[in-house]
């Protein structure tokens, strides 16, 4: 019996009130629920202050590069289907330096959880602004207002028809914790979304702005209409839906290369000798 | 006239077949017994411009290119006109007639009363095999092992416009560029395969389970070699979205305990920098394969040029050892590659071959390879290493090398970081911890170094002249300094295989007692010899270096030499 304990507690480097420290629990909890192991799971990370979060529980981690946590993850995966992948990092990290590699994630449907602390600001580097940044938005590098359009990572991956698309909050963490539950149990790509307050950086998205914004779908939404979550992941602004947006059935990329682990295989000579005899 | 050594090129624009003449041609000569080295030069474009396929063959042992032509197919006009300086005095042009080319040197072929359109470099292919003096049997069954499995009408029609080449060949060839006929005993067993797929041979043959790639000229085709094994040798090869997505798969692959390769060129390898460090700094093995092409920037794509020693080994930020290996022939590919397997699996970190387009591409005839000589590794299979408990990734050790276990397989946690680190694998800012991890790491150059293959030398004890030189011109220089030999000059060679680490006692004393002694490097600015001054306080005064894209042959070194 797994629980919530076997995923330790230890001192963070956050600043207090951080929306990190619910995602956190939520993360643990979600774990615990899905009677997960510590040493069957791999966190990879970047860089940033989400990045640092797979350093405060047990389990196996990688933490990497900036930007770079999903080729990691990609690579582990298909080294060993076996381990539950989970990559968590921020909004700079996987939307700004990493964007190429998750628009190739969604496109691989690989096995992996990504989760994106998105406070809409960078934390470590002292508040500029980050891909998912509003219009307007004032910061010392941007003076004048940031003047580029914010990144709607959920709206993407849905017209991409990525396997498993939330967007989560974390100051709703029982309801975040579900999410990931869901998104550890898809065989596939999931993607969650989570808004997060940064209370050094982000005077704008508070964490009551996002209270006052964030509603959960109906019992009754369909995930896999992808018309109409279409419709909902674009919705952003006096009201923000919250849960699993869209979801679907595609094949995970693990499942349709189907070589299972590739850790601890034999090299078969004879299989190389035949191959040799081709140059004959 | 009959030749101990011939050399045979194919040329026309591209798009028109040449490759395919040339590798028939080539796997022909090998299965006839003769020793063969292959050269592609090639422009980056798929149709029009102009290529030419090599091949220079021999009754003897040969491993270097040559520059005189003794037989020029000439598939367009145009080939004619750019090669013509080129022939030997009494060498050979093959044009098709329609290519109205006049010269007293060209056999014109009625190429288009020998075969339809779509088979005229068939029949092309059998007026060459016959002036060769090769069987019409060898060439159809290397034919047949191209093309048997397509259309059956067109392995019939290719068969006929052999055939007919072949008669046409016997009937009217102007004069022969006959081979030295090979004894009829029967060859001994050879393979016909290129670096490339050496290197792709060497890394299944070491336990490669993982391969990420971005396509990149000249380094694509191990990953098309690879690619088209996967299934049957259980690897999975993905073409990644970019070079920076190509090595961190790798290494996350590594981390879970699947040995891993990248392989690209210049351009490619600088996005992958970043990766290099972060291989060093989570000290997760893995073999980076960089074939050199001409550079800066996009250069000359398809040309081949030693000109990024200096940037493989300085790439990475911070500092951490590596070891760099430079195959000189297609045989040290695939040895080198286990090599370079077994030393990134034992030291845990990045290991790298250094290799160009010449050798990627250069077809030779190899015995098969001793499957037994590569040791394939198999991480996750012995589970039962011994470790302290709580396992630390990191854990000091007097050698560096920390005992390595694979996530999930056992109850340990394993946590690697790309932060400075604790011995468990979290980040820390403790400045000691610090210290004892660079120490820690630098540590694991000692083991490197200590397995160091020595440059190799051949010839006189203290020569008049010593000509050094590393990587892919080890053939060209070995022959330029056999007929200086047989010139009376007292000569010696020393060729790295390994450009890092340099060991100082391995060769130092023989530098200086050579009476001259020359660096011979495909790059402008002499970058081996640069570095053998850095390391040793050794200065090697007397420059060979070319730059123009094309290989080093022997003629060229002789020529510097000479001057």
């Amino acid at each position: 019996m797994v629980t919530i304990e076997d995923y330790g507690q230890y001192e963070t480097a956050w600043c207090p009130g951080c929306g990190n420290f619910s995602i956190l629990e939520a993360v643990k909890k979600a774990l615990a629920a899905c009677q997960l192991k510590p040493y069957q799971v791999l966190f990879v990370s970047g860089i940033g202050q989400a990045a640092k979060a797979p350093h405060y529980l047990n389990a196996n981690v990688f933490n990497g590069l900036h930007g770079r946590s999903l080729p990691v993850a990609t690579g582990a995966k298909l080294a060993n289907p076996d381990l539950t992948v989970i990559v968590e990092s921020g909004d700079g990290c996987n939307y700004g330096e990493g964007g190429n590699h998750f628009l190739a994630a969604i496109r691989r449907n690989i096995d992996v959880t990504l989760l994106v602390h998105n406070n809409q600001v960078y934390g470590l580097t002292k508040g500029q602004a980050s891909p998912t940044t509003d219009e307007g938005f004032v910061t010392k590098a941007q003076p004048e207002g940031v003047a580029s359009a914010p990144f709607n990572a959920v709206a993407v991956a849905v017209a991409m028809h990525a396997g498993f698309v939330a967007r989560g909050f974390s100051g709703m963490a029982d309801h975040l914790s579900g999410l990931i539950q869901q998104a550890i149990a898809y065989r596939g790509f999931s993607l969650i979304d989570v808004l997060q307050p940064c209370v050094s950086f982000n005077k704008v998205n508070t964490y009551t702005w996002y209270k006052q914004r964030c509603y959960p779908l109906a019992d009754d939404y369909d995930p896999m209409a992808w018309e109409t979550a279409v419709k909902v992941a674009a919705e952003w602004g006096d009201r923000i839906p919250i849960g699993v947006i869209y979801r679907n059935n595609r094949p995970s990329f693990c499942d349709r290369l189907g070589r299972g682990r590739l850790v601890g295989q034999d090299v078969d000579r004879e299989r190389i000798r035949k191959i040799m005899e081709h140059f004959a | 006239m009959v030749y101990d050594t011939v050399n045979i090129v194919v040329g026309g624009e591209a798009g028109q077949g040449l490759v395919t003449i040339g590798q028939i041609l080539a796997k022909s000569l090998v299965r006839s017994g003769y020793s063969i080295v292959v050269t592609q030069s090639y422009q980056s474009r798929i149709r029009g411009g102009h290529n030419t396929f090599a091949i220079r063959a021999s009754a003897h042992n040969i491993s270097a290119p040559q520059e005189v032509i003794d037989l020029l197919v000439a598939l367009d006009a145009n080939t004619v006109k750019l090669h013509r300086q080129e022939l030997a005095p009494q060498g050979l042009i093959m044009a098709d007639e329609a290519s109205g080319v006049s010269d007293e040197a060209c056999m014109n072929v009625p190429l288009k009363q020998l075969a339809s359109d779509r088979y005229v470099n068939v029949a092309a292919l059998g007026v060459v095999s016959e002036v060769l003096g090769l069987k019409e049997e060898v060439v159809a069954g290397s034919l047949r092992d191209l093309f048997g499995k397509g259309d059956p009408t067109a392995v019939k029609e290719n068969r006929e416009a052999l055939r007919f080449g072949f008669q046409w060949g016997r009937e009217h060839a102007l004069t022969n560029v006959e081979l030295t006929p090979i004894s009829d005993a029967p060859a001994p067993e050879r393979m016909m395969l290129n670096g490339n797929e050496a290197i792709a041979l060497g890394a299944i043959s070491a336990g490669l389970k993982f391969y990420s790639f971005y396509p990149m000229t000249p380094s694509t085709s191990i990953g098309l070699s690879l690619a088209s094994w996967a299934q049957q040798m259980g690897l999975i090869v993905e073409q990644a979205e970019d070079e920076i997505a190509a090595i961190n798969m790798a290494l996350g692959a590594s981390f879970a305990g699947a040995p891993s390769m990248v392989a690209t060129s210049g351009g490619g390898f600088a996005l992958m920098v970043e990766g290099v460090s972060l291989a060093a700094m989570t000290e997760t093995p893995v073999v980076i394969v960089v074939a050199q092409r001409p550079a800066p920037a996009t250069g000359l794509p398809t040309r081949t040029e030693q000109g990024d020693l200096e940037f493989v080994l300085h790439a990475g930020h911070g500092e951490f050892p590596r070891a760099i290996f430079a195959p000189g022939s297609v045989e040290e590919c695939f040895e080198l590659t286990g090599k370079a397997f077994a030393l990134a699996d034992k030291y845990q970190g990045p290991i790298f071959l250094l290799t160009d387009q010449f050798l990627a591409d250069s077809y030779r005839a190899v015995a098969p390879f001793e499957l037994g000589r590569v040791s394939a590794l198999r991480p996750g299979a012995a589970e039962g290493v011994a470790v302290s408990v709580p396992y630390g990734r990191y854990a000091v050790t007097d050698s560096g090398v920390s005992p390595r276990l694979l996530p999930g397989l056992t109850e340990h946690l394993v946590v690697a970081d790309s932060d400075e680190h604790t011995e468990d694998g979290h980040i820390t800012e403790d400045l000691s911890v610090r210290v004892e991890m660079v120490n820690k790491r630098l540590r694991k150059g000692d083991g490197i170094r200590s397995e160091t293959v020595p440059p190799q030398w051949q010839g006189d004890d203290k020569p008049d002249l010593l000509i050094v030189c590393w990587g892919s011109s080890k053939g060209s220089v070995l022959e330029a300094a056999a007929t200086l030999k047989s010139e009376g000059t007292q000569v010696a060679t020393l060729h790295f295989s390994q450009v890092w680490p340099l060991v100082p006692e391995q060769f130092l004393g023989r530098l200086e007692e050579a009476r001259t002694v020359v660096c011979v490097e495909s790059n402008a600015t002499g970058q081996l010899a640069g570095l053998i001054h850095r390391e040793t306080g050794f200065r090697i005064e007397h420059p060979v270096h070319r730059y123009d894209g094309l290989p080093i042959t022997p003629e060229y070194v002789l020529r510097v030499l000479r001057q």
